[in-house]
């Protein structure tokens, strides 16, 4: 069991529960002004489709995929990480 | 059918499609059209900050950490489950999968407990277009994550058994996938309308 768990997906999910408190602590109300909250949003959002791309990458063993599948991945997290901040900003 | 022991030494191969191919159709048109309602809910809460802004500070951030922890958990699991059905560590992989199963019902009863916070408060879709889109993603979310759940009962059963076909095999990376596709969205879905403002 015990060379089962000690594998790099396990240092992967501890990089992602890392990942997720950054973002907690960063959307957590801590006397940000306005544009802080902005800044911190667009950080929370990034950091968000950095989680996808290591779940991608390594949960769905995509690293290993032909380069097509892992291009399809790599393009959504730069798109969707892209037009998500761009329509944040222009709100 | 051939049942054939997938070898150990297939756990680094050159290039593989996890699954079957026809299956990554389904997984990334089912992602482009998260990623439209993502981008439609900014749009929208572009139109309607103060309501959009106000409204999300109802929502338990807790809640929502919580459950990214248990889905990054679970994924973790099947992971590891699938690992150990590929190598020589098969009769683990029934284990892994019941703390995986666990996982998901623990997001399932947490958003139980958020669902019923949230309606008996007055909270409800039809308040305004925050809770709207808020009860819309979280459904489709929770719907996707009950029939990851159904899959992953299907591949507790392939677990047990001493061999796999190439096929059951294939379904058995497939049903990882999907999970991991349920924890993939979850992640984008709990900053977008917990945290981000």
């Amino acid at each position: 069991m015990s060379s089962v768990v000690r594998t790099c997906a396990t240092g992967v999910w501890l990089i992602l529960v890392l990942a997720t408190s950054l973002s907690w602590v960063l959307g957590t109300d801590h006397g940000l002004s306005n544009d802080g909250h902005r800044m911190a949003s667009v950080a929370i959002l990034v950091v968000a489709l950095f989680k996808v791309r290591l779940v991608g990458l390594y949960f769905m063993d995509l690293r290993n995929a032909p380069a097509v599948l892992r291009a399809l991945l790599e393009g959504y997290c730069v798109a969707v990480c892209t037009v998500m901040i761009s329509l944040f900003l222009l709100a | 059918m051939q049942q054939t022991q997938v070898p150990a030494s297939t756990a680094r191969r050159e290039r593989h499609i996890p699954g079957e191919a026809g299956l990554w159709f389904l997984l990334f048109g089912d992602m482009t059209l998260f990623a439209v309602l993502f981008c439609v809910y900014l749009n929208q809460r572009g139109k309607q900050l103060e309501v959009f802004t106000h409204s999300q500070g109802t929502l338990n951030r807790d809640f929502g950490a919580l459950n990214t922890l248990l889905l990054l958990s679970s994924s973790l699991l099947v992971v590891l489950a699938t690992r150990a059905v590929r190598g020589a560590a098969r009769r683990s992989a029934p284990r892994l999968l019941v703390g995986a199963i666990a996982f998901g019902l623990g997001f399932v009863a947490v958003k139980v407990v958020e669902y019923h916070d949230k309606i008996i408060t007055g909270m409800t879709p039809d308040v305004n277009m925050f809770y709207m889109y808020y009860f819309v993603l979280t459904g489709l979310h929770l719907a996707h994550l009950v029939l990851g759940l159904v899959v992953l009962v299907v591949l507790f059963t392939l677990s047990r058994k001493a061999e796999l076909s190439e096929g059951q095999f294939m379904f058995f990376e497939g049903g990882a996938c999907f999970w991991h596709m349920v924890d993939l969205l979850w992640i984008v879905i709990f900053p977008l309308l917990y945290l981000v403002r």
